[in-house]
């Protein structure tokens, strides 16, 4: 089996267009989550976290053919670009491979007259991804997973697999959604939208935030890929979990969850050394509960826990990349962020939710999700 | 009221697909949920919208409607007294 | 070790086979919701909640219960050892257009719930009790050497003892859908590149 490395990372969100810029955002509390006026999107003003569109187009004014691209494409190639770059792959060698995490892909599109000026084939995830492997000229088809909002953690676990097998050397695995009146009718519909700034476990939370963006993360078992990284991170262990217990409600009892969050500290070897947790924490009521419970099975209460929703927004198929690279810059820089928009208790079991930015020794890090469908996933990161 | 619970059986069936399930099948009694037609949170859901849709009601929070959707008699009674059935 | 598809089913253009033989066949000139319906009343189990479901899990989900008739799977091998590795090619876009169909009037939220792809593996799951690893692909098309790698990965890893492969493709009247149960050391034809594809084509 092949030590899996977790090279180099990227983020674009509404806080910036690097994992370094993210990063010193939260740092200082900053959240890019604003209220917005847009009719085509709602009805009535509603609170998100957007790209802008003047500066994403902006970044991508020296692409070849920019225009040829979608509003999310340009996110991944921008993404991708900036991984490739930082870490200095042959992005174009038959060892790589590029794992896209989407859960509606370029559904915008439905939206607009015409898809947009673009073949309606675009809104088919595959496409979208050869479109995007094509323009970095890469020899292998793209893999496409859409698995809910365990896209993106489930991404991280697949290349991880693939990788340790020896089936390729290096994998890009790349993360993006959009926030469109597709995704904002729905969350209202199912009236789980917060009329303010989303708040995980908190008492008085209320709901999701909708956040969009892009992460994509590197991993290899090539040790020189690493270069610039003082610490050397790779990926432990994952695992996946079903709760079979209803397709929109979480289990009544976090016990599924815990499974994979079990299963991923076992296969890592970390039973008992876990210094921090990324959590999901949508702040809906039922997630944030279910989360409490799982944890608490696992004895994992008492361990460091943010979710970082209250800075970005719920980003769907792209959380779980954005989210580990985050984590990744939080084990390299020994920084614990606060959980944005969390004040007091508000789930049923004790959690040691983080509440400002403090330094600490972070050598082993769990990230788990959950969604639609009852899916949860787990990742362990581990500093050698 | 008769009238009433006898149009909201016929647009429960329809808007929840209850396939197989005849307006008499249903008592204006039965609970809702759990037990009795065995519906769930999306149900719960679709019924705000059927309330919208039909009756101009607006239920924006969903723990509200839980008592509202207790049964069909407490929806009927739910909109003789807040609507314009 | 040696892991065997002990169990195929295969449903195409309103006809469906089970190992080869056939359950079902239809005009194939039959809608699709009437073929599907057709389909449950004479094989599964009542269940309310099948009404509910959007198409592609109407699907998925009398493919699984023809797959997995009389068989008890969950007891047999434990909840957690039991995975699902599903694939298409237009994930959920069929009821992603009929969702925001609904956007401009009143947004259902019914419908909304079944614009992910993954929602088949959550119907099957809850109906047969299924709590491991699961995980839904893209593909243009049937990509059998991904799907028969990973389902050996996750067997001999041992992340699962039983890995249900499953292909289930819909968009508007062109459908097709093939799910097969494969586990280690069981009676059928080896897990191969081969003779997935075989099974896939039918004969």
């Amino acid at each position: 089996m092949k030590t899996v490395f977790a090279a180099h990372g990227n983020i674009i969100t509404s806080l910036g267009f690097t994992a370094a810029e993210n990063f010193a955002a939260m740092e200082q509390s900053r959240s890019g989550i604003q209220k917005f006026s847009n009719s085509n999107f709602l009805p009535f003003p509603f609170f998100a976290s957007l790209v802008d569109d003047g500066k994403l187009n902006d970044k991508c004014s020296d692409f070849r053919n920019s225009k040829n691209y979608t509003r999310l494409e340009k996110m991944f190639i921008l993404s991708i670009s900036d991984v490739v770059e930082k870490s200095g792959l042959d992005i174009k060698n038959a060892n790589t491979l590029l794992i896209i995490s989407t859960t509606k892909g370029n559904i915008n599109l439905l939206e607009e007259e015409n898809y947009g000026g673009f073949s309606e084939k675009r809104l088919l995830l595959s496409e979208m991804a050869n479109e995007i492997a094509h323009y970095f000229g890469m020899k292998n088809l793209p893999l496409v997973l859409s698995n809910a909002c365990i896209s993106g953690v489930l991404a991280i676990i697949t290349a991880q697999r693939l990788i340790s097998s020896g089936q390729y050397e290096n994998i890009i695995v790349s993360g993006g959604d959009l926030v469109s009146e597709f995704t904002l009718s729905g969350f209202n519909s199912f009236k789980a939208l917060s009329d303010e700034p989303c708040k995980p476990y908190d008492a008085e939370r209320k709901g999701i935030t909708l956040g969009e963006g892009c992460g994509t993360l590197l991993l290899t078992s090539n040790e020189k890929l690493l270069n610039g990284n003082e610490k050397k991170i790779v990926v432990a262990g994952g695992s996946v979990s079903n709760d079979a217990n209803h397709i929109s409600g979480p289990s009544r009892t976090g016990e599924e969850l815990a499974l994979a969050v079990n299963n991923a500290l076992k296969e890592a070897n970390c039973e008992n050394e876990i210094d921090f947790i990324s959590a999901h924490g949508t702040a809906t009521a039922f997630n944030d509960e279910m989360e409490s419970k799982a944890f608490n099975f696992s004895g994992l209460q008492d361990v460091s826990l943010n979710s970082m929703k209250g800075f970005f927004g719920h980003t769907l198929g792209a959380a779980g990349v954005i989210e580990s690279v985050v984590t990744l810059e939080t084990m390299k820089q020994n920084v614990l962020l606060p959980s944005l928009g969390y004040k007091n208790l508000g789930v049923p079991m004790p959690l040691n939710i983080i509440k400002q930015r403090e330094t600490k020794q972070i050598n082993t890090s769990l990230k788990t999700a959950s969604g639609f469908g009852g899916c949860n996933a787990a990742v362990v990161f581990k500093a050698l | 009221m008769d009238a009433l619970i006898a149009k909201l059986k016929t647009q429960i069936i329809e808007q929840l697909n209850l396939e197989g399930v005849s307006p008499e099948d249903i008592s204006p009694d039965d609970s809702l949920f759990g037990e009795g037609l065995g519906l769930d949170s999306i149900d719960a859901l679709e019924l705000i919208v059927l309330l919208e849709k039909n009756y101009g009601l607006k239920i924006e929070n969903p723990a509200e409607g839980k008592k509202i959707f207790y049964t069909i008699r407490s929806i009927a009674e739910y909109i003789t007294a807040n609507g314009k059935a | 070790m040696s892991i065997q598809i002990t169990s195929a089913c295969l449903i195409r253009n309103n006809h469906i086979q089970l190992n080869g033989e056939t359950m079902i066949e239809k005009e194939k000139h039959l809608p699709f919701n009437e073929f599907i319906k057709g389909a449950y009343e004479l094989n599964a189990s009542p269940n309310l909640k099948f009404f509910k479901m959007d198409n592609l899990c109407k699907l998925a989900f009398i493919t699984s219960e023809f797959l997995l008739k009389n068989k008890k799977i969950s007891e047999q091998y434990g909840a957690e050892n039991v995975s699902l590795l599903f694939a298409n090619t237009s994930s959920s876009l069929d009821t992603d257009i009929n969702y925001y169909n609904t956007v401009k009037d009143f947004a259902s939220p019914s419908l909304f719930v079944y614009t992910l792809p993954n929602i088949m593996l959550g119907e099957i799951s809850i109906r047969n009790k299924f709590k491991g690893e699961n995980a839904f692909f893209v593909f243009e098309q049937f990509q059998a050497d991904f799907l028969c790698n990973y389902a050996t990965q996750l067997i001999k890893e041992k992340k699962a003892k039983v890995v249900i492969i499953g292909w289930v493709e819909l968009l508007k009247e062109n459908y097709e859908s093939f799910l097969c149960l494969t586990e280690e050391n069981g009676n059928g034809a080896e897990l191969t590149n081969e003779n997935l594809n075989e099974l896939y084509n039918g004969k």
